[in-house]
């Protein structure tokens, strides 16, 4: 089986500033919806209360969340888990009320009026932990950034670091974005599902990179347009099944794996669409712009000699 | 030859996917749920496990099998409802000197737990369990050092026959106001010698000295103190009987602790959290403690306390000895009264001391008192900040009837008293008061539920992925297919090895990784490939595919090490577990991809004439 059995000549590059400019479109979008409705973050980072509860038949939310309020949680957040009987319930704790009680007030509380409820679990973090773990991810993340710059500048040339780094940027923004817009819980899973999406943003591009780098140096003839095109081309057989079967993957963990990887999936599923339109829009388009050309990528010719012959 | 690998190539593969294999097996067996049973600070002996059987035999409970192993008796049993059961009917069965847990244990068989062989430790979100993130107050400790100093140099001086007025704690530096000149270098020359991390400056008024403590030895001590919390913490930790806890610092200030199978919360936090301790002293029964409370004129060498019904008792300045001077204690009942107690025994330095001062007081007054660490709530320009406060009781006054120095008892305590207190007394007292700032809990329904959809999901997509390949390259296919999994089973064989735990991240990792593995193996065939069509030889198209790919994936592959490398050593918590796997996970992925499948490639077609390529 094969979907391409000729290198298929598609001009993807003639669209690059089509692509880009709705790829900074979008990107603004992200940023200012980051901006306005910031992410929907889980207790993980804003400190808070957890609590789920199971009843025996589905739970009637208006009626825990009067009771909340009644309880002065005026501000929980309550919600199905998974199964209509599971319900999962976000708060802050009272003023003066110490986290490590709210979670027994409030079972307590909806126990009162459904004394079948049970307790399954109760999370808090203090409000100090979940700075720490944000402010420690932003700069484990640019770090990140950096030494990906600095690797393919090594190992390629600075113009395709840029680009690499552009692309990789531009995913974890449209993902984040992404949940910041449909205002979907971010939590530690989705901060690992992030990073991941980080890993694979990363692998696609240095491949698409490695064959810019050996056309350059194997083809004669040729603009840099067109030599990038021909990678691209060369290589979307290997990006569309790499995608595909990894999306094959995420798809189920989609469907099947339940909602404690719900946003776990989500996020790795628009990572690797956008991951993989980045690798040619964003980091090979950026390169392109920045002027990478032949002669950047060509092998270094140790030139020590010539000094010797000098007179 | 093209395609052909030397020997030395082909015995590696085989043996490191031989090791693979040997070490990622434990992983296959499970675990089952078990009851765990350990005997405060003695040994467990096979009495016991006849005790257990009896009682689980009566109960009409059936288990798996119950043996001793290092020092715990471990209960099986074939589902989590028979074992919760067992729960009770054992704890109801032994008393109070046995700490009995839920527990889940490796199935593992005897010979490979006999040659070390162990699964991946499953993080809290698999397992369930209660995950504490503590706090450490520093500067409570620094005080606490401090206003022991005070009271050291008090005693060091009045024997050595230094005149002084006052030495008390002012801030975080001891004040000390002296008598003359000549005193003040007296004590200055003490202080010194004794007190090396104490720096010394004269004081704004005459014959006064201020004694502070330099940033780097509060530094030291800061280090020192969140040292011992983290031993007591151990201690308290293994007294709850759990397996396998993690105790470990995180930052600057703070001590992560994960009890795996934990479901009491309640307990684990009390007994994480407390820092009660106990002092001995003697009672200063000259002066009367109601009319100094309402005068407020207390003696010079005196400090006021309460009693538990909230009587004013006044006690001597000097301890005889404190709790961590304590060998151990255990609680029991006093064999005349039957009232609750806790039997004490000294260390040498403690019972020697006991010994002189009992010897010379016969006939008097001593007391307990008792010091707990409280934490309050209170708002501090809109921020709610814990404080903590130390509630003194004095939980019994006796007259001292005989001279008595290694063990005694102490008495005047309800019986939960007795057996907390006992419990903290063995397992040392915190040098700094700690304060949850995190809990989660998980429960191990929630965790089975969550381990069983994720690894169906998991398996399904794997399959997919693994029917799609054979299909796309054919044999080619079929040999991607087997490297995938081998790297998978590698991953898994590392971190078995390296006993690394396996949370959710931890798993996306892995993913990631396969995902990374897949794509080396379809860059070889879409490679292979192109030779191929470009009117290659079978045999020099494998080779030039392998040639080219090998440049791709290297490169591929250190980029995203390097970042992940950046996140283990940036990241914490979650972010480290997911760069730990995805590091093995890539060092895994490059060799199966490329000298694995190599050698298989090799193996079928090299050296062969061929005139097709199954790819």
């Amino acid at each position: 089986m094969e979907f391409f059995h000729k290198v298929p000549q598609i001009n993807f590059l003639a669209a690059r500033k089509l692509a880009m400019g709705m790829s900074v479109v979008v990107l603004i979008i992200a940023v200012v919806s980051l901006f306005i409705n910031r992410l929907n973050l889980g207790v993980d980072f804003t400190g808070g209360v957890t609590v789920q509860m199971s009843y025996p038949q589905p739970a009637n939310l208006r009626q825990i969340r009067n009771t909340l309020a009644q309880a002065g949680y005026k501000d929980a957040i309550v919600q199905n888990f998974g199964t209509p009987e599971s319900v999962l319930i976000r708060l802050q704790a009272k003023k003066g009320e110490s986290e490590k009680n709210t979670g027994s007030t409030v079972a307590a509380a909806l126990q009162q009026v459904a004394p079948q409820a049970k307790l399954e679990q109760v999370n808090f973090v203090g409000p100090e932990v979940g700075k720490d773990l944000a402010t420690k991810g932003a700069l484990a993340f640019f770090l990140t950034l950096t030494g990906i710059l600095l690797y393919i500048w090594f190992r390629f040339e600075w113009r395709l670091a840029l680009g690499g780094v552009a692309a990789t940027l531009h995913d974890v923004v449209f993902t984040v974005g992404f949940f910041s817009i449909f205002h979907l819980e971010f939590d530690l899973n989705v901060l690992a599902a992030v990073l991941a999406v980080m890993g694979y943003s990363v692998n696609d591009t240095v491949v698409v990179f490695d064959r810019i780098r050996e056309d350059f140096r194997i083809t004669r003839k040729g603009t840099p347009f067109e030599i990038i095109n021909l990678a691209v081309n060369q290589t979307l057989s290997r990006t569309i099944i790499t995608s595909g079967v990894t999306l094959l993957v995420v798809i189920a963990l989609l469907i099947l794996g339940g909602p404690v990887l719900h946003g776990f999936s989500v996020a790795l599923f628009v990572g690797i669409i956008v991951g993989t339109y980045s690798s040619i829009y964003i980091a090979s388009a950026t390169a392109l712009m920045l002027g990478v050309s032949k002669k950047d990528l060509m092998v270094v010719v140790k030139e020590d000699r010539k000094v010797d012959d000098m007179p | 030859m093209l395609n052909r690998y030397p020997a030395w190539k082909n015995i590696t593969v085989i043996l490191v996917t031989a090791l693979g294999i040997l070490f990622a097996l434990p992983n296959l067996y499970g675990d089952d749920p078990a009851v765990q049973v350990s005997k405060n600070n003695a040994t467990l002996t096979d009495s016991t496990t006849t005790q257990v059987e009896q009682a689980l035999d009566t109960a009409k409970l059936p288990y798996k099998s119950a043996a001793i192993t290092d020092n715990r008796l471990v209960v099986r049993f074939s589902d989590t409802e028979l074992q919760l059961h067992a729960l009770d009917v054992i704890t109801k069965a032994l008393g109070n000197d046995y700490s009995v847990a839920l527990n889940l244990v490796p199935r593992t068989p005897k010979w490979m737990r006999a040659i070390g062989l162990k699964p991946m430790a499953k993080g809290l979100d698999l397992q369930g369990g209660v995950h504490f993130q503590l706090l450490i107050d520093l500067d409570a400790a620094i005080q606490t050092k401090l206003q022991r100093d005070a009271t050291d140099i008090r005693g060091s001086l009045r024997d050595k026959l230094v005149r002084y007025e006052d030495i008390s704690l002012h801030g975080s530096a001891i004040t000390l106001t002296l008598r003359t000149p000549d005193d003040v270098s007296k004590a200055r020359a003490f202080i010194t010698s004794e007190y090396p991390e104490l720096t010394l400056t004269s004081g704004s008024e005459p014959n006064t000295l201020v004694a502070g403590l330099s940033p780097k030895s509060i530094q030291q001590l800061d280090q020192l103190a969140v040292e011992q919390n983290i031993t007591t913490l151990r201690n308290r930790v293994n007294q709850l009987g759990v397996a396998e806890p993690v105790v470990q610092q995180q930052g600057a200030n703070s001590i992560v602790v994960e009890l795996p199978g934990v479901q009491d919360t309640a307990r684990a936090k009390e007994i994480l959290g407390a820092t009660a301790t106990l002092e001995f002293r003697l009672v200063d029964f000259g002066a009367n403690a109601v009319l100094a409370k309402q005068s407020g004129h207390i003696p010079l060498d005196d400090q006021l306390f309460n009693d538990k019904a909230g009587n004013p008792v006044l006690l001597k300045r000097d301890v005889i000895v404190s709790g961590d001077q304590l060998v151990d204690a255990v609680s029991g009942y006093d064999q005349q009264t039957g009232t609750p107690d806790v039997n004490v025994t000294l260390d040498s330095a403690g019972a020697s001391k006991m010994g002189v001062v009992t010897r010379e007081n016969l006939g008097k007054p001593m007391a307990v008192l008792y010091i707990e660490t409280k934490t309050e709530n209170t708002t501090v320009d809109g921020k709610t900040v814990p404080v903590h406060k130390k509630v003194y009781t004095v939980i019994n006054v006796a007259t001292i009837q005989g001279i008595f120095s290694k063990r005694f008892q102490i008495t005047g305590l309800q019986q939960e008293e007795a057996q907390n207190l006992a419990l903290l007394l063995r397992a040392g007292s915190l040098a700094a008061p700690m304060d949850i700032v995190e809990q989660r809990t998980v429960g191990p329904s929630l965790g089975q539920e969550n381990i069983k959809q994720g690894f169906d999901a998991a398996l399904l997509g794997f399959i997919l992925v693994v029917a799609f390949i054979a299909m796309y390259y054919k044999t080619f296919g079929v040999i991607a297919d087997l490297a995938v999994f081998m790297n998978l089973v590698l991953t898994v064989a590392l971190l078995s090895l390296i006993q690394a735990t396996l949370t959710l991240p931890g798993i996306a990792g892995i993913v990631l990784t396969l995902g990374m593995g897949v794509d080396a193996n379809v860059l070889i065939n879409e490679h292979i490939r192109e030779e191929v069509r470009a009117g290659n030889s079978p045999q020099a198209s494998i080779h030039a595919g392998y040639r080219r790919a090998f440049a791709t994936i290297v490169d591929a592959h250190v980029t995203t090490l390097t970042a992940a490398l950046m996140l283990f050593l940036f990241g914490a918590g979650p972010v480290k577990g997911f760069a730990v796997t995805l590091s093995l996970g890539i060092l895994t992925s490059l060799f199966t991809a490329i000298m694995g499948t190599r050698s298989l490639v090799n193996w079928f077609y090299g050296g062969r004439n061929l005139k097709k390529l199954p790819v």
